[in-house]
């Protein structure tokens, strides 16, 4: 039996468990088991993002990466989906491509990082490049088996009302794909962010990625813990956004089964 | 043109090394109603997939004029488009976009399901889900039409509604109609020729005519007899038949 839980239970019981980490931490930081430098107290946290904003870096910084990782992964869904719808719908392509394209799914795109140094230098390039490496391979794999897996009774059931060509890619196949490309956009939305975070300790001049390997150099361990939570936190706002996708009624039934 | 819209000859059809329909000869002529009854598994859903064209068979041939439209067996509605989408997809030759929608609404009076119009087919249960299929199938001007057990997931009193409705439907706008069913009363008040099909693999071993209008009452003589033929051709009622009363054989 799944319990129901009210709106203000939704709300309140991660309040309480927030609060208690919290708490926690207070306490952990006023005994004082830890070094100051190498365990910042949540007060210190605080000052040091005032302080950040006030400069302004950070939320430069925020928009740098979130950019990078937009850049990145649309990249990767403009050409990974209709990649994986043709594969898709080609036997021999697919038997031709799918050794390749699940090699560089399981090859870390953190591997690509001295060659995107190499060929790109250090900006926004190189952070572009690895979120697309890592972004592309799994999208064509999510399209590709959501279209060889489309029943075949419904393109029988399109033939038997004529539709055909161009109609029944866009009144068939993508739909019937939808529910499945939706969550594979979730999962590498997700693992972009966490690429590009990567991408910009070692190849950044600034990003949310560059801010804690900064702070890291600076012995800035209060900065350090305010850049790993707005990283935890923006990675949190991106897949609420993308989860909103789920609520489109026409992909609902992917969800309900 | 031709009264023959359907034509098989000595058609056979296997899966691998099962062989699922052995020479079969029939020949459906326009606007006749023939319905298909059988064991389960002995091939019909095959039979239709043939006819439909949509599956070529091992051997024989098979003519086919005009267009034809399936009412799968299992779900066929699109689970992306609403109830009354997935309606509007057999109007899609109606350019005026009022007399589209006033169709739609009639079928789904005619289905009982006016207040689903904007539902999902995986919010509707599995008799409201044959309904929509049929309702789809039915509008436009097919020809042809193939119905896997349209009804198996009714109930007993909506069954004989939809049958009295559908002869209606039918009388109004003839087509030419494959209907396979498990439900022997189904074959009888609605089919002008009964195929009594053999388990797997599949060969007619009997065909029953019945010429009588349509609507039919279920306790007509010749609805009854009909049922009474097919039962004791199963071996499920005595034959007590007189011979001036005794079907045409295959
Ligand atoms: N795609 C397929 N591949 C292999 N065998 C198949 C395939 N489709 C059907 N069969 C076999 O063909 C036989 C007939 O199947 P079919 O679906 O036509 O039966 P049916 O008469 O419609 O049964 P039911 O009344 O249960 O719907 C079955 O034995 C089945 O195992
Ligand atoms: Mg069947």
């Amino acid at each position: 039996m799944k319990e129901r839980p009210s709106s203000r239970q939704k709300i309140l019981l991660p309040l309480c468990v927030l609060l208690a980490a919290l708490a926690l931490w207070s306490l952990l930081s006023v005994l004082r088991l830890f070094p100051e430098s190498l365990f910042p107290s949540p007060g210190q946290v605080a000052r040091g993002f005032y302080e950040e904003m006030q400069r302004g870096r950070l939320f430069d910084d925020t928009i740098a990466s979130l950019f990078r990782v937009s850049v990145g992964f649309v990249l990767a869904v403009v050409l990974g989906v209709p990649f994986g719808l043709w594969l898709g719908h080609r036997v021999g392509a697919r038997m031709a491509f799918l050794p390749v394209i699940n090699f560089f799914r399981s090859l870390s795109p953190l591997a690509w990082i001295p060659f995107a140094i190499l060929w790109f230098g250090i900006g926004d390039t190189p952070a572009i490049f690895l979120i697309f490496m890592a972004a592309f391979f799994p999208i064509v794999l999510a399209t590709l088996s959501a279209v060889a897996g489309i029943p075949t009774i419904y393109f029988r059931v399109a033939q038997d009302y004529g539709i055909g060509g161009v109609e029944m890619l866009c009144r068939v196949t993508l739909p019937a794909i939808m529910p499945q490309v939706i969550t594979a956009l979730r999962v590498t939305a997700g693992l972009s962010w966490l690429v590009v975070v990567a991408a910009e300790m070692i190849a950044g001049r600034d990003g949310l990625g560059f801010l804690i390997w900064d702070a890291r150099n600076g012995l800035r361990s209060d900065l350090l813990v305010v850049g790993m939570i707005v990283i935890g936190f923006m990675g949190v706002v991106i897949d609420r956004i993308l989860v909103q996708l789920t609520r489109i009624p026409s992909v609902r039934w992917g969800y309900e089964r | 043109m031709s009264d023959k819209r359907i034509e098989l000859q000595d058609v056979s059809h296997a899966f691998g090394t099962v062989e699922v329909i052995k020479s079969l000869n029939l020949t459906i002529s326009d606007h006749e109603i023939v319905a298909i009854v059988g064991p389960s598994g002995c091939g019909k859903t095959t039979l239709l997939n043939l006819l439909s064209g949509h599956e070529p068979p091992s051997s024989g041939s098979i003519q086919r004029v005009g267009k034809a439209r399936m009412i799968y067996q299992q779900d066929g509605l699109f689970p992306w488009l609403t109830v009354e989408e997935n309606i509007a997809l057999g109007l899609r030759h109606q350019k005026d976009e009022e007399a589209r929608r006033r169709q739609v609404r009639d079928l789904l009076t005619f289905i009982r399901l006016e207040g689903f119009a904007g539902h999902y087919p995986h919010q509707l249960s599995g008799g409201m889900r044959q309904r929509v299929e049929l309702a789809r199938a039915l509008a436009g001007e097919t020809d042809i039409l193939l119905m896997d057990e349209p009804f198996s997931a009714l109930d007993y009193i909506t069954r004989l509604r939809m049958r009295h409705e559908l002869a209606e439907i039918f009388n109004e706008r003839p087509r030419t109609v494959i209907l396979v069913t498990h439900d022997i009363e189904e074959a009888a008040q609605l089919a002008d020729r009964i195929v009594v099909l053999s388990e797997r693999p599949a060969r007619i071993i009997n065909v029953i005519p019945i010429r009588l209008p349509r609507p039919r009452n279920l306790t007509h003589p010749l609805v009854v007899e009909a049922i009474h033929c097919i039962l004791a051709q199963m071996g499920l009622e005595d034959a007590v038949i007189g011979p001036e009363l005794q079907p045409a054989k295959a």
